[in-house]
């Protein structure tokens, strides 16, 4: 069947093929229109004429399998596909401005502004890993913005489906991508593990932040290589000024061992959200890189290169989820909080890459103009974060798995809602007041969470004290769901 | 029926006369729309219902299903076919079962069919009747070259993959996850290997089956629970090797 031609005009499967938009190494794009799509198209052509790189046929390919699975905002919506038989292409959203590659100019940018992109890009990759796909090729020009702010992921030729057969699997001896961002993993031909994308992710902060790529621009394999054995210069040693929390999360995310980096785009995500949170480590205070001793045992270690058993990306991510216990200071809950502890406690004990925020509600008054001390003259926002602290302290946990947080609300419901969907919290634990006049007046703040929430809840009680039994009613009436 | 009328094909391997779990997967493959039945060999063997089994299929196939000979099939017939012990403790046991007409029936089986650009087979395509099993990416590359089939579809082995293979000749191989659709890209060529019906080895005892959709030609694998302490005592009262109704739980 002879190939409809590519120009100006032409017609594809009722596209409307207008200007060609960009000429990159591996295709080509198109803006183009159909009568019943309001939203603006891009169509991507590979390119396969002869002399060209394989590369470009498989990666294509993937992009074919991958893009129309693919939705939420964080990700072009994808309209169509055309198979090699005929024309290939595929036909998704136009996401209109720049990538953050036209940034590369300004570098090195504001810590906040680059707290801010990473946060963005970490939710982004959150919702990817959540769709079963490792990305592989995050840089800057893989990123986009929308107009409301979320990061669009771009490019996903060189990217892995944990459910979808790879074909990128055995099709070229050099791990392919782009070699600043590659993590280190990929060069043992590793492409199951979502925490390469966490790689990727620290370079781009490193190098938003200091103007230099943590690891150069070497494209020769032992160029790439020498990042299995050899650190970074620690970002302090290039910029005095540099926040050790912001060191200590670029260094993780640059760890040359995935284990060692977060366990999940959402914790990181979660930690670029809150800096006066993360745990600062040995390495928010390095100056230097590591001794040339420790660099050759590196070198000459073989554990880093072992060929390692296939993870499971959807299990990895279960195993480090963000769980929020949401605790009541005030009125002598004593067994109500022991039992969302010893819940807690079971928790974090079946999944240790699990992280805990702790929360507490300081009510608001509806009217009242509020006072941050109390009678007595203390703070209460620093009480409740002192109790909530020690409420913690029982768990033993490390400080990178804890943090404390005092949302200031009128609606207690709403503000546990609007933090677990901010901070993408996997599992809420919550107890459940029992016989409260003022429950009943109200309504239950732990019925409205196990109702609204996006995620799980476990809405938690004490141990029942035994009662006299109640004489049977006359009639059956339908049970009342409480929660 | 027409050529076009067939959109969903349903395709089961290693049914091993498991009467429970192949109409498990009957009832399954016909709430998701079959429009066509492809069996790929191997109805007897194992299991406890070889009658059952055997009726069903020339049923079947009178219906409009296809269906190839496998080698447990072909052993009905022969005694030549080398097995061991507890196979050919059942394959002995089976035909004492099956009457005339069921064995000339398994005997008659073509070895593949070729329908549209796919090929039905129970094992190797390279060489039908030597039943070799395909069980790398090079034991799958030898069957695609050996024929023009867009999609080979076979079984034998007991647990699910799907193989492909680039314009290049670069293969991939794969362990499909259960109900995810994999799109058979048009431009390489495919295999895919069934699960088995009726003895499961992957070490899920969940019966397998797959469906493929001819307009989106996208390959689904399903897995199937069924009653398999039934299936179990069945091979047990026959007096079977108690080893064939064990496995069945755990699938192994």
């Amino acid at each position: 069947m002879a190939r409809p031609s590519l120009v100006s005009g032409a017609v594809i499967d009722g596209f409307t093929i207008g200007e060609r938009v960009h000429r990159g190494g591996m295709a080509t794009l198109w803006s183009v229109t159909r009568p019943d799509i309001a939203t603006p198209l891009l169509m991507k052509i590979p390119l396969i004429s002869e002399g060209e790189d394989p590369a470009a046929i498989v990666s294509f390919e993937m992009e074919q399998m991958i893009l129309p699975r693919l939705s939420g905002p964080h990700v072009p919506a994808c309209f169509g596909t055309g198979d090699f038989a005929r024309q290939p292409y595929v036909v998704i959203e136009r996401i209109p401005g720049q990538t953050l590659y036209s940034r590369l100019g300004e570098l090195p940018l504001g810590f906040e502004e680059v707290r801010e992109i990473g946060g963005k890009v970490a939710a982004a990759l959150a919702d990817l890993h959540r769709q079963n796909v490792i990305h592989h090729d995050i840089k800057p020009s893989s990123v986009m913005f929308r107009g409301s702010g979320e990061a669009v992921l771009i490019d996903f030729g060189l990217s892995h489906h944990n459910q979808l057969p790879d074909l990128l699997q055995e099709e070229f001896r050099l791990p392919f991508g782009t070699a600043p961002y590659t993590a280190p993993e990929r060069l043992l031909g590793l492409r199951d593990d979502p925490r390469s994308d966490l790689f990727s992710l620290g370079v781009l902060l490193y190098f938003f932040t200091t103007g230099v790529r943590p690891f150069g621009e070497s494209e020769s394999m032992y160029g790439m290589r020498r990042r299995l054995w050899r650190d970074p210069h620690p970002p302090r040693q290039l910029r005095a000024d540099y926040p050790p929390w912001l060191q200590e999360i670029v260094l993780r995310c640059l760890e040359i061992e995935p284990v060692w980096r977060y366990p999940t785009a959402s914790q990181l995500a979660f930690e670029l959200a809150h800096p006066d949170q993360v745990k600062l480590t040995a390495r928010s205070e390095r100056i230097k890189r590591d001794p040339l001793g420790t660099v050759l045992r590196r070198r000459f270690n073989s554990g880093l290169t072992q060929p390692r058993a296939k993870s499971d990306l959807a299990a990895q991510l279960a195993s480090g989820p963000i769980v929020a216990v949401a605790l009541d200071i005030g009125e002598a809950p004593g067994a109500l909080n022991e039992a969302l502890r010893v819940t807690a406690e079971r928790i974090l004990a079946t999944l240790p890459a699990a992280r805990l925020a702790c929360l507490n509600v300081l009510k608001l008054g509806r009217i009242t103009i509020d006072r941050t001390l109390d009678e007595a003259g203390n703070n209460k926002h620093i009480e409740r974060l002192v109790a909530l602290k020690h409420w913690a302290s029982q768990l033993k946990l490390d400080d990178g798995r804890l943090s404390v947080h005092v949302l200031e609300a009128v609606d207690p419901a709403s503000a546990i809602l609007e933090f677990a969907t901010a901070n993408q919290v996997d599992h809420i634990v919550i107890g459940a007041r029992q016989n409260s006049r003022l429950r009943t007046l109200l309504g239950s703040v732990s019925a409205k969470v196990a109702a609204e929430a996006a995620c799980s809840v476990t809405v938690v009680r004490p141990p029942r004290p035994a009662r006299l039994q109640e004489p049977e009613p006359a009639e059956d009436e339908p049970d009342e769901v409480k929660a | 029926m027409a050529a076009e009328e067939v959109v969903q094909l349903a395709l089961f391997a290693d049914i091993h006369a498991n009467r429970q779990a192949f109409s498990a997967c009957l009832d399954v493959a016909r709430s998701r729309g079959a429009d066509r039945i492809i069996c790929l060999g191997d109805y007897v063997g194992y299991g406890g219902d070889p009658e059952w089994a055997v009726d069903m299929v020339m049923g079947l196939v009178e219906g409009g299903a296809l269906a190839v000979r496998g080698n447990h099939d072909n052993a009905i017939g022969t005694a030549a076919e080398s097995m061991n012990a507890q196979a050919q403790a059942a394959i002995e046991w089976t035909r004492g079962r099956l009457s005339a007409t069921q064995r000339r029936f398994l005997a008659e089986l073509p070895l593949e069919l070729q329908d549209d650009d796919r090929l039905y087979v129970h094992s190797d395509a390279s060489n039908p009747a030597k039943w070799r099993y395909v069980q790398s990416a090079s034991d799958a590359a030898r069957s695609m070259l050996a024929t023009a089939a867009n999609v080979t579809f076979c079984g034998h082995i007991h647990q699910p993959a799907l193989y492909s293979m680039s314009s290049a000749a670069k293969m991939t191989s794969f362990v499909p996850t259960a109900d995810v659709p994999v799109q058979l890209l048009g431009g390489r060529r495919w295999l895919a290997v069934l699960g088995s019906v009726g003895q499961p080895r992957d070490g899920n005892p969940a019966a397998c089956f797959a469906m493929f959709d001819t307009e989106a030609r996208a390959i689904t694998y399903c897995r199937v629970p069924y009653d398999v302490e039934a299936a179990a005592a069945r091979i047990r009262d026959n007096g079977l090797p108690r080893w064939l109704a064990d496995r069945l739980p755990t699938g192994r």
